[in-house]
């Protein structure tokens, strides 16, 4: 493939590989995202291949292994094109069916289509499919269509159209104009203007100037920028070069998390492929720009996701965050000034210089665009969503999200990582985008959102983040190391109903302490999550604390087991599934836990028939005593009097 | 030359000094643990913290490595400052409660017996060792080791190392004595005799290596 020297050369490229593309021929367009993956989507993927060979459609029917589209939980997701047929949790025994059903058929396999769970309703297309018809698609719409290991499918979707219209139409400060004037702002965490750091960057002196991509995505739960760097990877790079040219820099660095050898391994072949199409290297498009990128592999570190920790570790060194009173756009890497951005930020420009004013007419006032979010935790589509700003967490939780499983009800919405906070349902109704959610206290981050019911425990929330934290802080300075250490002590003893009064002075204290003087961002923002419990949920804090009760009935030290013996009906399922074989009892005998034994794993409680509701939590109140042993025989009439 | 104000007096400093430098000039103590005028500033322990306030917006720095700017207003000891380091030193009491150096800033700001669990360490991971053995010395023989709230300073694998040359600079500079030489080396530091206490005197071996000039030879 000789490298593209011209913009017309590339145009011609488009059209060719279009022209050489039938849209009506039938494509299968498999999930190959690491979610996917992980539910078997490599036995799918050669199942298909085996079933088209022995159906004879080779040449009929293309596979494409696409990246994630976000449906997560429907996992593996397969697409036939070009109805747009869409399945959900295809399985390897399913492929025959498909095959022959909707390939050669031209049928629906109704099993394997999304139903609506309130009507009932089969919803055949990805589009009618409410999971993804609320959305806003602009960065991940196009990962089912494209697999992100050949450059051509990128190019045949209208790929480095604005690299060209950047490098050949527009000059560097026009393009910086273009991102400050639609204000495209931060999507890591931090919501800074991009545009003012890129400027900051290139009004810096020092040669050379370094572009990063930080893809060390650390929150827990939080998986939008690897959808994007695996599925999309090309996307990323045409922002990356896009920015450096505005910015005047001519190497970049794309770091990416250790856990993330999908996303290394993607990234590594379009940066090949770039090379090879001359949209990287010397003279790009004969621009006379030229600009260089490698990957550079993160060692698993949550802190090296802070911008300063992360030069630090390009550099070669532990990965620690420096004091950012002189700013790393003035002296990142090397003491050379280095503009930095999230993945998605990176991947917003090329939309961007392509239609700046359609991108600004999405979103809120203070926050135009979209934004990926993560949603995760007790919902039913768990998934990734991209919603434009402004959307109402209720949308995005319920609309989008189908609302909470087992018609549990809402509780908290935690978001933005450790450093984030939780939102209550008090406030669903709060549009989501950076400066209302920081109004609250709490921060929309770079995208994590964990959904939570009455079943979550806040204070055990609180004490998971911090957990998280004693492992990933640095540990160089006093605030962030002894807090965490002591916010971790005090949770523990609360959770473990060794809670004292003083304890909620002594977290506030600390957290105010660590937020006033911690040496960076991580230890500034470490106590987010005690603190927003405690605002909103103070209540359960106390309950620990002064009644030794957990009222979620997770804080295994505070619950306990017991099974009533005036609804057991001695049907042994509890007795069997105990794990630890606690249970006592037999046929017509009533069923008692015994409490040395029992390890509050609530298997009981589940397994036990709706209609028997024997087996109760207590938490807070004292354990009646068993029934003695003479007194256990089960007397059905005696119950049956007594429920009368 | 930038002007600025530090507990109400108005200062002239040098561009490039930080605010520690220009205050310790002017004769106002912040205390600090991590600080030392031979090496670069740390950072770390976050007592030297001093409240600025720019533009109407408030905040925390450290002053030990925060640049000197013009018009900046800046209060050593305002209230924020001085809970602040309240917390700091009973969370620092409470990891080294045997600690000399410790016992005596805890008590200057009224903490005495931590709320906290106690632990009994030596080290108060101000980093000075490490600092001085790498950046001075040219060894780094010992370096932080792990990360997070177990973190420690230890040698490469945990054993006696052949980086350490055994001059005891890491020693000299250590506030807390928690220096174990036996951990580090084989070597025992040899004392030097003062001459000018006619060798009555021992003094530290602190050998200081530079480069040394080399003929210019075509």
């Amino acid at each position: 493939m000789a490298r593209l020297k011209s913009p017309a050369e590339l145009e011609a490229l488009r059209n060719r590989i279009l022209a050489a593309r039938d849209p009506s021929k039938t494509r299968i367009a498999i999930c190959a995202g690491t979610g996917c993956i992980a539910l078997g989507a490599g036995d799918v993927i050669a199942a298909f291949r085996e079933e088209i060979k022995k159906q004879s459609l080779e040449g009929e029917a293309d596979l494409r292994e696409t990246g994630c589209p976000g449906f997560c939980e429907k996992g593996t997701v397969v697409v036939i094109y070009p109805e747009e047929v869409c399945y959900i949790r295809v399985k390897p025994e399913d492929v025959a069916e498909i095959v022959s059903e909707t390939v050669k058929g031209k049928r629906v396999v109704e099993r394997l289509v999304y139903t609506e769970p309130e009507t009932g309703e089969k919803l055949v297309h990805e589009y009618e499919i409410p999971f993804y018809k609320h959305q806003k698609r602009l960065l991940i719409g196009n990962n089912i269509r494209m697999n992100p290991r050949n450059i051509e499918d990128y190019i045949a979707l209208g790929g480095y159209t604005a690299l060209a219209k950047a490098l050949l139409q527009m000059t560097p400060e026009q393009v910086l104009e273009e991102v400050q004037r639609v204000n495209l702002r931060g999507r890591g965490g931090g919501g800074f203007p991009a545009g003012k750091k890129w400027e900051e960057t290139r009004n810096a002196s020092g040669e050379p100037k370094y572009v990063i991509v930080n893809c060390d995505e650390g929150d827990p739960g939080a998986f939008m920028d690897r959808a994007v760097m695996e599925g999309n990877p090309h996307s990323v790079i045409e922002g990356l070069i896009i920015g450096a040219y505005a910015i005047g820099s001519h190497e970049g660095f794309i770091y990416v998390r250790q856990e993330y050898p999908l996303a290394v391994e993607n990234t590594g072949f379009a940066i090949e492929q770039a090379e090879e199409y001359g949209l990287l290297g010397e003279n790009i498009l004969g621009s006379g720009f030229d600009f260089n990128v490698e990957v550079h592999r993160g060692a698993g570190a949550f802190v090296s996701g802070e911008s300063s920790a992360l030069m630090t570790a390009i550099e070669g060194e532990v990965g620690e965050p420096r004091p950012k009173y002189i700013h790393t756009a003035v002296s990142g890497v090397w003491e050379r000034p280095s503009n930095l951005n999230n993945v998605e930020t990176w991947a917003n420009v090329p939309l961007i210089i392509n239609d700046g004013a359609n991108w600004a007419s999405i979103g809120t006032e203070g926050s135009k665009g979209t934004k990926i979010f993560s949603l995760v935790g007790k919902v039913n589509n768990t998934g990734l969503v991209e919603v434009p700003m402004g959307i109402s967490l209720k949308d995005i939780i319920f609309k989008i999200g189908g609302g909470i499983p087992g018609g549990r009800k809402f509780k908290a919405a935690q978001t933005g990582g450790p450093s984030g906070g939780v939102i209550p349902e008090q406030y669903l109704d709060i549009p989501v985008d950076f400066d209302e959610l920081a109004k609250l206290g709490s921060m929309m981050g770079s995208g994590g959102m964990i959904v939570m019911d009455e079943d979550t425990c806040m204070v055990d929330v609180a004490r998971y983040f911090i957990e998280f934290l004693c492992d990933e802080s640095c540990g160089k300075c006093v605030p962030c190391r002894e807090g965490l250490k002591h916010l971790r002590e005090v949770l523990t003893g609360i959770v473990e109903g060794r809670g004292k009064k003083e304890d909620i002075g002594l977290l506030e204290g600390l957290g105010h302490m660590m937020r006033s003087a911690s040496l960076c961002a991580l230890g500034k923002t470490a106590s987010n999550p005690v603190m927003t419990t405690l605002q909103f949920f103070r209540d359960e804090y106390v309950a620990h604390i002064e009644e030794k009760r957990c009222p979620a009935f997770v804080c295994k030290a505070l619950v306990s087991y017991d099974i009533d013996p005036g609804k057991c009906q001695a049907c042994m399922i509890c007795l069997r599934n105990c794990p630890v074989e606690a249970i006592e009892g037999g046929k017509n005998l009533l069923h008692v836990i015994d409490q040395e034994k029992c390890i509050k794993c609530n298997t009981c409680f589940e397994v036990c028939p709706q209609r028997f509701a024997a087996v109760r939590r207590l938490s807070g109140e004292p354990l009646p005593p068993p029934p003695p042993p003479e007194e256990r025989a089960l007397k059905r009439e005696k119950q049956a009097a007594q429920k009368r | 030359m930038v002007s600025l104000t530090i507990d109400g007096k108005t200062v002239a400093a040098d561009e490039g000094k930080t605010l520690l430098e220009v205050a310790r000039a002017n004769s106002i103590d912040i205390p600090t643990l991590c600080y030392h005028p031979a090496l670069e500033p740390f950072g770390a322990c976050r007592l030297c913290i001093v409240e600025i306030a720019i533009g109407g917006r408030k905040r925390l720095v450290a002053s030990c490595n925060y640049p000197v700017e013009e018009g900046l207003e800046v209060h050593t000891a305002s209230e924020g400052v001085i809970e602040a380091r309240k917390w700091l030193l009973e969370v620092l009491l409470a990891r080294c409660p045997n600690v000399e150096i410790i016992q005596n800033l805890a008590r200057d700001y009224g903490i005495e017996e931590p709320r906290f669990v106690l632990e009994d360490e030596k080290c108060i991971m101000c980093g000075l060792c490490v600092r001085m053995c790498g950046e001075r010395m040219g060894r780094s023989a010992i370096n932080f080791v792990g990360r997070g709230v177990d973190r420690k300073i230890d040698t490469p694998f945990h054993i006696q190392t052949e980086d350490c040359v055994a001059c005891g600079a890491c020693i000299s500079v250590c506030p807390t004595g928690a220096i174990d030489f036996e951990e580090v080396t084989k070597h025992k530091p040899l004392p030097i005799l003062s001459e000018f206490d006619q060798g009555l005197a021992t003094r530290h071996p602190i050998y200081v290596p530079y480069a040394q000039a080399f003929p210019n030879v075509p």
